[in-house]
């Protein structure tokens, strides 16, 4: 009779373990609040995000670190609470997929185990902080006041964050306009002259930018690197339409003026048809080496992504100029994930990174990044002192990047953004190719957005 | 005495309880899963940004529009992509084990060879797709090497032409199979009588007669599981298309396999599209291996059959040119 009894309850066991690891996962993301939680911060701030951009930010300015582990994966704080890192990459939706995912978790997982700040790109930042949605704190539930705290940010970062019952929900370090960056030397040999009033000439509008590609070409060299996807942000920044109205997809007309553009580029040879951003030949062709002219690119891009390919033998080779149109590219927004242990450390953390002067305009100076402080860009414009960088050879950036912030305006931002753009692009980037038609192109991408939502329906193209 | 009798009777019960555990964790991992993933078929079911839209019975309208997205194309794909890998890997696999188990080959470190060829299969594809994409990229080292002996002026853009890319996967599918598919029918032919090669060779059978007439029918049974094994792989193809093409199936979405297009309903947890797939690819599958094992089954008993008559006949000529002899 025991014998029976202990096999029986080893049997239990063994059930209850493979029970164990089905947990439901249906309870929805905006059952918890923080309000309900005790006064008691967790011992570990979960922070997720698509790249380590703020991770060393984080490790670098946030006064309270003590240390950060061998693998980069955690970092520990004076007051001994562990921040750990979950990065998942952005392309093809990942990062958005397993962070709804680890959110609709939320309510269930345990103390340590909750998402505590998550990190949202511009590309699908409404989706989290959407009020119905409810998946990130608005930031006065956390005790920040946006009018007071957040008054030095600039507006429209404020805006893009904002939901529709007025409540911002999300902040960001950074102000992202974007300016063309080329290559001092190339200007030289091609053009006889590096100085960014006279390249603006060669490239104030879309029509002088082909003529600059074709004296770049008969000299040997790349206007730009990519097949369209340099370019795009720029279109696409400039579209008078939102992507998605309903359940319509709706192709802006300026979209088109792209695919044309791109077309001709690559068929002229005016590019060097690499295949898209962030690939390893992309990386490449910003090396100190490479015969590529120029790039699009905000603040972040020169020191976080031109600045580590180009290496010390490409510095001081570099110049920015406003370029044929204005545009914005990116941001990185801060968000409370609902139902965080840690809301004092996070409204910290928050306060420092995003609105304290003192530390943006350290980061300014460390890194290069154009920090959301209006007085503190302002005063980087007026005085070269301040604002010179070394490497884009004594330049004073923040004279383009200040009125270039001051224009921006983000109200046609919608959830659908990075997905109708990675669609977009890739189903043109075989037209390009030569690979299709251009009617074939244009059905590629109505099979595949519609493919990847299904609350969307239709599409419509520009007469 | 009746107490005896009592606790012999339970002790036949504990077979129960010990087949219990995989009965339980079938029914909760198997059949509960395949039984839902079809009544979710029947469904509108999806999030839409964070928000759950459904499930609501829509009855077979998810069946109907996938049929009219582009599953024909995608299930083109997938069997082009399978057969450009499959068929090297079955060729190169039949010769390979054929050489490996030739007692007259003699083949010096037969074993080292062996771990050699089955060395791809214990890479994950995932990373084997990566280091291809890293290989075969515009400015990668293969194209550097072909400039280097001017075997090309300007770099060869592998990804950026159907049949680059579509030779690239089964290309990583051939190399990352044929040693499995190898060493199976090395053990095959190995199971085969030895008698039967020795009698051949002593009779003068040619190599490829000895191949052709006693190594391929004898070892049919193994290549009907091979053929039926890697169909069903073929059919799931997924990890090395996704991450050499990024999910996108590019060119001209040519690369993309149905659980490809799986995977893009699962980005919006489309459970209702995903269901309705599935119950497709179940169906394929079924289909498929009810084909193949009928046709290599009887396939196998028409041709004994064919041989016996054959051989019956060949006898009765025999006799009869014999008789004729005699008379």
């Amino acid at each position: 009779m025991k014998k029976k009894i202990v096999s029986m309850a080893l049997i239990a066991a063994m059930t209850a373990t493979m029970f164990a690891g089905c947990g439901s996962n249906s309870s929805s993301s905006s059952s918890s609040s923080s309000k309900s939680s005790s006064g008691k911060e967790g011992k570990v701030l979960n922070i997720w995000s698509w790249n380590d951009e703020f991770e060393t930010r984080f490790n670098d300015f946030y006064p309270e670190v003590e240390s950060v582990s061998k693998d980069k994966t955690e970092t520990k704080l004076k007051d001994g609470t562990v921040v750990k890192w979950t990065i998942n990459p952005n392309q093809d939706g990942v990062y958005q997929q397993k962070l709804d995912e680890a959110l609709q978790n939320q309510a269930t997982a345990s103390a340590d185990d909750k998402i505590d700040i998550f990190l949202a790109e511009t590309d699908y930042l409404v989706k989290y902080t959407d009020a119905d949605a409810n998946a990130s704190m608005p930031l006065k539930d956390l005790g920040i006041d946006p009018d007071k705290d957040l008054a030095d940010q600039y507006q429209y970062t404020k805006d893009a964050a904002t939901d529709k019952n007025g409540d911002l929900r999300a902040t960001s370090w950074q102000a992202c306009p974007g300016l063309f960056v080329y290559r001092r030397g190339i200007a030289k040999d091609a053009f006889g002259t590096d100085d960014p009033e006279k390249i603006q000439e060669k490239v104030k509008d879309w029509d002088t930018f082909e003529q600059s590609a074709k004296e770049l070409k008969d000299k040997g060299y790349y206007m730009l690197s990519s097949m369209g996807a340099d370019t795009y942000r720029v279109f696409g920044n400039n579209a008078s339409e939102p992507w998605v109205q309903g359940d319509t997809v709706t192709v802006d007309p300026n979209l088109m003026k792209w695919v044309e553009q791109s077309k001709k580029f690559t068929d002229e040879g005016y590019n060097h048809k690499v295949s898209g951003q962030w690939t390893d030949d992309w990386n490449k062709d910003q090396g100190a080496d490479s015969k590529v002219f120029g790039w699009f690119f905000p603040a972040w891009g020169i020191n976080f992504t031109i600045q580590p390919n180009a290496g010390d033998k490409g510095a001081g080779d570099w110049a920015v100029c406003n370029g044929p149109q204005s545009y914005n590219w990116g941001g990185s927004f801060i968000l409370a994930a609902q139902g965080t242990d840690n809301p004092k450390l996070v409204k910290d953390i928050m306060l420092k990174l995003t609105a304290d002067k003192d530390t943006l305009l350290k980061i300014t100076d460390k890194t290069l990044d154009y920090t959301n402080t209006v007085s503190g860009m302002e005063e980087y414009a007026a005085d070269d002192k301040k604002g010179d960088s070394d490497f884009l050879g004594g330049e004073n950036p923040y004279k383009y990047f200040a009125p270039a912030a001051e224009s921006i305006k983000m109200d046609k931002i919608t959830p659908y953004d990075q997905g109708c753009g990675e669609c977009f692009q890739n189903a043109f980037g075989d037209y390009f190719n030569g690979k299709v038609s251009f009617d074939k192109a244009k059905k590629n991408f109505e099979t595949a957005i519609l493919e990847r939502y299904s609350d969307l329906k239709k599409v419509e193209w520009p007469k | 005495m009746k107490k005896k009798t009592k606790k012999a009777k339970n002790y036949s019960n504990y077979g129960y309880l010990f087949i219990a555990p995989f009965f339980i964790s079938f029914v909760i991992f198997s059949l509960i899963p395949l039984v839902d993933t079809i009544k979710n078929s029947f469904y509108e079911y999806y999030t839409s940004g964070l928000k759950v839209v459904g499930p609501n019975f829509i009855g077979l309208a998810n069946y109907s529009q996938i049929l009219k997205a582009d599953l024909l194309k995608y299930t083109g794909n997938t069997f082009i992509l399978w057969i450009a890998g499959f068929i090297p890997q079955i060729v190169i696999a039949l010769i390979l084990a054929a050489w490996f188990t030739d007692q007259h080959m003699k083949l010096r470190g037969r074993k080292v060879y062996e771990v050699i060829i089955y060395m791809p299969n214990l890479i994950m594809a995932s990373a084997f797709a990566m280091l291809f994409f890293t290989l075969f990229s515009n400015s990668g080292p293969v194209n550097s090497l072909l400039q280097q002996l001017h075997i090309t002026k300007e770099p060869i853009r592998f990804l950026a032409s159907v049949s680059g890319t579509r030779g690239l996967i089964a290309l990583m599918n051939f190399l990352m199979w044929f040693g499995n598919t190898t060493i199976m029918l090395m053990s095959a032919i190995n199971g085969v009588n030895p008698e039967l090669f020795e009698a051949a060779n002593l009779d003068g059978c040619t190599h490829t007669q000895i191949f052709f007439r006693i190594t391929l029918p004898m070892i049919r049974p193994i290549l009907t599981y091979t053929l039926i094994t890697s169909l069903i792989g073929g059919i799931q193809m997924f990890d090395v298309p996704q991450i050499l093409t990024n999910g996108n199936g590019s060119p001209d979405r040519s690369s993309m396999t149905l659980i490809m297009l799986l995977n893009n309903y699962l980005k919006t947890k489309n459970y209702g599209m995903a269901g309705a797939l599935s119950v497709y690819l179940f169906i394929i599958s079924g289909i498929l291996c009810f084909i193949v094992y009928r046709f290599i089954n009887t396939d196998s008993s028409d041709n004994e059959a064919k041989a016996k008559a054959k051989r019956e006949k060949r006898q009765k000529k025999i006799a009869t040119v014999e008789g004729g002899i005699t008379v």
